[in-house]
């Protein structure tokens, strides 16, 4: 932990933060834009050959992304300009990773490799036998915080980074808006990964777990690859972007043939869930698209009753929803929005993150800055 | 949403049998005087509920004349087998596909030409009206769904003694039953049928749906049929117990490779239900995905449900509706969620009964100017057919071969008299009547279950004796004796089939048993002849009492009282005495006794009170007719009335073996009041009354005795409770903590009992107790 032989003022490069979560792993990237010829010289060539690699490319090896739209530009970080950027590959592609570690002999580096998430834990033995890479672990809700109070403080290259839906109770008038997460606290952080973590914060030092649900974004994409056959999260959301899920559901009018008045349901909302799957007939009717359309709305609704219920019980207004499910996923974020909006009769507001899913990586990347300065 | 519209295809595989023939001494009994109907139409049970009256022998004690006595010779009273006829309410269950069949059956049995509605509810009332009203003739009137099943939660968690329990897969007894509350609000009441509604009931009247969940039954159903070849909801559930979730779900020790330690979130937590399917390339069993298919849906809805209790701070959270009924898979993963999520704050509760809710509610909208819920009613332990009667495991097939089909029952008596809660109950929630809960002491339960067996003879004897003149009374005994015997074999396997089981439940079985075929008091004629007998004998006692020195004879009135009580029928050591030596008097009882110290002895506690101040009203909860009550209870009464205190006689209001009823007691107190002027006295100045307790049973049960004794007691500010005989101060109330001295006593004529307690037969049990925190009264 303890680098004595580095520079005082500022952390040796090359500068990452990874978050190894149970589908995806997110990692942000520092490329330093303000490199003197000096730097450059002393320089050793794997660290050049590194940032090459991963600022030339958007894609690496089948199933790593950059989300270059997610970049921030010429931002200062620990007293060092550069471009901040965001990475992901699958969980999965994490052996090949770590071997890819050894092959560019990362260790040489004497760098710290800042991680959270359980992977940080689970793969811990990984990095070091393979790849003699010791990992330091952070908390992931710790990290997540810090990411997300840090990037909101940046902003997003000059824009906002928070957003919320205007009108969300009316689909033609739907409009996403930008917006200042100002006042942050206190605010209910839903965090939408594989499962489901619901944080009440208070301050960037004060927050508590206040729930869990294991019906998040891997159960979206399971369900879906069973149901349907399907391969991505893309693809599911394609296919449910074009499906209809009163064909799966059932919906209150389906029952009472109407609302049901004596509890004020309206005949729109759903009764059950895959409700009409019970019927035969009913399963050899309906589609692929249908039934992807369905599960995406049933755990979406499912997040967006705990949200608000968590909300309720905490008393807290402001509800940020982010993590990996919301990306592309617009058909989420308006339920959600709206289901905040609806079922607390316009109490509650839903507000949303540029960055998603990448605030975990950015508190880990923050952590090892921070660890610089302590020195 | 509470019941699934409609079921699929699958009633096809069990389409109707018209050849089924109807049992009518079983299913739908008293179709004769049936009146207001009421019909619960589910997605693939149909609950039908009826109220009716029933014809019942009773035996009727009658005092002759006391101007014409001598003519009336040496009888002591009349005893008439009367015809009474009592309310009773009949609930049915049975599937869907036989609902044309019952309902021929019905319209062929049914006499009653006022009926012209019948109540409806549940979500297959509609698809059913048309049949209903042109084979009944009567207008299906409906009525709303959760209306109805609020109406019968509240009726059975009022009406019905450990209806509510919690449930243990892995515990000794899976079913922990509850005691009865008498204040039953608020609760939530968890319905989930294909949706989940979360329902908060405030009051008889008032509840609000205050949330609910899409993702219910009908969700576990619809994606069960998706992903796997299953298609039957139970089967799915079959399937769901045999399968592995964790090839299905990501875990928590998947993500972090162990335990996320600092959140306390243990390794084998699911962290995204179906997280593993998305990733993995391989097939997953059906078994496996249903068992995490049915752990997503439990977890989420035992979330949701905890969510809402914690808002509106409820405690109490029943589960209902068709994802539950009766399936114990379903009971544990719901327990299971709510445990997690509540760190045990909040227990799952489940309803025996949940099934009857909505048409024992539609049945009380129809019946309201009945006032239904102005009596108290009393599972017919007879006439039902208990928990679980009918697995929902079985296969339809395996049940078409059966010959009829299967149906479950319930049928509830209707009370003379409101019951309530002795005022004098230090808690009266933590109450428990009980002294052994046989659910869950197998040793307990294998030595009764036999003991009552072995006993089913002589009861069988005794009740042919009882009715000399009627030729078929033999093959009606034959008939109680098959009906127990079943009733005590379905014990064996399902000692939870009508909530705890316990040594009082076992009689009180009995009990209905012995009137279901009109034996309403096997005993009748033996207790007029002992009751004559210890007649003669009461001035003698009497005076031999009032000879002794005040402190001997305080001893010599507790030994009477022990030695009185040996005298019981109920009691097998005894009886078998009883029957081989008539003679056995009161002295060889008295020899019989053990010794001082007794087992349990506060003998020298008592002797001291008495020193003191006279109580101001003593309540004595009396036992055995013959000797027990004229030569034992009477000379200590007449002695606590000579003190100065006032003395409530609490006795049966109906028959049970040996002991002595209410009637019984009025003309034998009248009887020794013409022989003691000290007896006579208290009657005519009301110090010494009379009240029959609201029980026909052998036990006691504190929690529910006549509302007219609670008034009496509260009124004579009663401050000593005396509860005799085995029955009611051992199998029931040893452990009773009272809020008033109280003085229990028994003789213990149960070697098994005896071994138990430490002490052998005839072992006394004589408990004085003062309630902690109540000053010494002198």
């Amino acid at each position: 932990l303890k680098i004595e032989d580095t520079q005082p003022e500022t952390h040796a490069f090359p500068w990452f933060g990874m978050d190894i979560g149970g589908t995806l792993v997110k990692l942000v990237y520092f490329e330093p834009v303000d490199i003197t010829a000096e730097e450059e010289q002393e320089e050793v060539e794997n660290l050049k050959s590194i940032r090459r690699y991963l600022t030339s490319n958007v894609a690496y090896g089948k199933t790593g992304v950059r989300d270059v739209h997610l970049e921030l530009r010429n931002l200062t970080m620990c007293g060092r300009t550069g471009n901040l950027h965001f990475i992901r590959f699958p969980t999965q592609a994490m052996p090949r990773f770590i071997q890819m570690g050894r092959d560019k002999n990362f260790s040489s580096l004497h760098t710290t490799l800042c991680a959270t998430g359980g992977g940080a834990y689970k793969f811990e033995n990984d990095f070091r036998t393979m790849a003699d890479l010791e990992l330091l672990k952070l908390d992931e809700l710790d990290c997540l915080i810090r990411g997300l109070l840090y990037i909101d403080r940046v902003g997003f290259n000059g824009h906002p980074e928070c957003y919320y839906f205007q009108n969300p109770s009316d689909p033609n008038s739907c409009v996403k808006k930008p917006c200042n997460l100002d006042n942050h606290f206190p605010m209910l952080l839903v965090n939408i990964g594989s499962g489901v973590s619901i944080l009440a914060v208070y301050s960037e030092n004060n927050y508590k777990r206040v729930t869990g649900t294991s019906l998040g974004g891997g159960t979206f994409l399971g369900l879906c690859c069973l149901l349907t056959g399907c391969e991505t999260f893309e693809e599911a959301l394609e296919m449910a972007s074009k499906g209809d899920s009163t064909n799966v559901d059932k919906l209150v009018k389906d029952i009472y043939g109407g609302d049901y008045e004596r509890f004020g349901l309206q005949g729109s909302a759903v009764a059950s869930s895959f409700g009409h799957m019970m019927c035969k007939e009913k399963r050899d009717s309906i589609s692929k698209e249908d039934l992807a359309r369905a599960t995406l709305i049933t755990i979406t609704n499912n997040i967006g009753s705990i949200a608000r219920m968590c909300a309720v019980n905490e008393k807290i207004e402001r509800v940020v929803f982010v993590g990996n499910f919301l990306r592309i996923n617009t058909v989420s974020t308006k339920l959600l929005a709206y289901a905040m909006d609806f079922w607390s009769k316009g109490q509650l507001r839903a507000l949303f993150l540029e960055h998603e899913g990448y605030f975990g990586a950015v508190g880990a990347l923050m952590e090892l800055l921070k660890t610089s300065e302590d020195l | 949403m509470a019941e699934c519209g409609r079921v699929d295809s699958n009633t096809s595989s069990h389409t109707m049998d018209k050849s089924i023939t109807l049992p009518p001494d079983e299913i739908f009994r008293n179709m004769e005087n049936a009146k207001r109907f009421a019909i619960d139409i589910g997605g693939s049970l149909t609950k039908l509920a009826y109220y009716s009256t029933v014809q019942h022998k009773v035996a009727k004690v009658r005092s002759f004349d006391h101007s014409t006595k001598e003519a009336a010779g040496d009888k002591l009273y009349e005893i008439a087998v009367q015809e009474e006829v009592t309310a009773r309410l009949h609930f049915i269950k049975f599937e869907n596909a036989y609902i044309e069949t019952c309902l021929d059956f019905i319209k062929d049995h049914l006499v009653n030409t006022e009926t012209k509605v019948i109540k409806a509810t549940g979500g297959g009332a509609h698809k059913f009206k048309e049949l209903i009203e042109r084979k009944l003739g009567l207008k299906v009137d409906k009525e709303d769904e959760m209306t109805c099943l609020i109406k019968g939660c509240n009726f059975v968690l009022k009406n019905i003694p450990h209806e509510a329990f919690v449930y243990a897969k892995h515990a000794d007894s899976e079913f922990r039953f509850q005691t009865t509350n008498p204040d039953i609000f608020p609760y939530l009441l968890v319905n989930i049928g294909s949706g989940v509604s979360i329902v908060k009931v405030e009051s008889e009247d008032k509840f609000e749906r205050i949330g609910g969940s899409s993702i219910g039954g009908g969700t576990f159903w619809g994606l069960g049929a998706l992903l796997t070849k299953t298609k039957r909801f139970d089967e799915l559930l079959q399937l769901a117990s045999k399968g592995q979730h964790s090839s299905v779900d990501m875990l928590v020790k998947d993500i972090y490779g162990g335990s996320y330690a600092c959140l306390g979130l243990t390794g084998d937590l699911i962290a995204s239900s179906f997280g593993k399917s998305a990733t993995a390339d391989k097939e997953f069993s059906d078994e496996d995905m249903a068992k995490s298919l049915l752990h997503m849906i439990s977890n989420d809805i035992g979330q949701l449900a905890c969510l809402y209790a914690k808002l509106h701070n409820l405690s109490r959270v029943y589960f209902g509706g068709f994802f539950i009924r009766g399936h114990p898979v379903t009971m544990h993963t719901i327990t299971y969620s709510i445990n997690f999520f509540t760190k045990g704050e909040v227990q799952a509760l489940f309803l025996r009964h949940e099934g009857y809710l909505g048409a024992i509610g539609a049945f009380l909208k129809g019946a309201e100017e009945d006032n239904p819920n102005q009596y108290s009613w009393g599972e017919n332990y007879a006439g039902s057919s208990g928990l679980m009667s009918v697995s929902p495991d079985m296969n339809p097939m395996q049940r078409a071969r059966s010959g009829t089909f299967p149906f479950d029952m319930l049928e509830m008596d209707r009370l003379d008299r409101q019951l309530v809660n002795l005022p004098l109950l230090q808690d009266p929630s933590s109450y428990i009547p009980d002294t052994v809960d046989l659910t869950e002491d197998a040793q307990a339960r294998e030595y009764w279950l036999s003991c009552f067996e072995e006993a089913l003879d002589g009861v069988v004897k005794r009740a042919v004796a009882s009715q000399p003149d009627i030729p078929e009374a033999a093959e009606r005994a034959e008939k109680f004796r098959q009906k127990y015997l079943h009733k005590l074999q379905t014990l064996r396997h399902q000692p939870f089939a009508y909530g705890s089981l316990t040594v009082r439940s076992l009689l009180d079985t009995r009990e209905h048993c012995l009137n279901e075929f009109n034996f309403p008091d096997p005993y009748s004629k033996i207790k007029e002849r002992e009751n004559d007998i210890a007649l003669k004998y009461y001035e003698k006692a009497v005076k031999s009492l009032e000879e002794l020195s005040w402190e001997d004879r305080q001893f010599a009135l507790v030994r009477g009282v022990l030695a009185g009580n040996v005298f019981d029928w109920g009691a097998k050591a005894v009886s078998e005495v009883l029957e081989s030596n008539p003679e056995f008097g009161f002295e060889e009882a008295k020899r019989r006794l053990e010794d001082r110290p007794w087992l349990v002895d506060s003998f020298d506690q008592w002797l001291e009170r008495l020193k003191g101040p006279p109580h101001r009203c003593a309540l004595f909860f009396v036992d055995n007719s013959g000797v027990d009550i004229i030569l034992g209870v009477m000379p200590f009464v007449r002695e606590l009335l000579s003190r100065g205190t006032e003395v409530v006689l609490a006795s049966n209001s109906g028959p049970a073996l040996n002991d002595v009823t209410n009637s019984e007691l009025q003309i034998l107190t009248e009887r020794i009041a013409a022989m003691d002027p000290v007896i006579d006295s208290a009657l005519r100045e009301d110090r010494l009354t009379l009240v029959q307790n609201g029980s026909s049973s052998p036990c006691l049960d504190l929690s529910r005795l006549d509302k007219v004794l609670a008034m009496l007691v509260r009124e004579r500010q009663t401050d000593l409770v005396i509860i005799e005989g085995m029955g009611r101060a051992i199998h029931t109330n040893y452990y009773a903590m009272l809020s008033c001295e109280s003085l229990k006593m028994a003789v213990i004529k149960n070697s098994w009992l005896a071994d138990r307690l430490g002490g052998k037969l005839f072992s006394v049990v004589f408990k004085y107790e003062v309630p902690a925190g109540a000053g010494k009264p002198h």
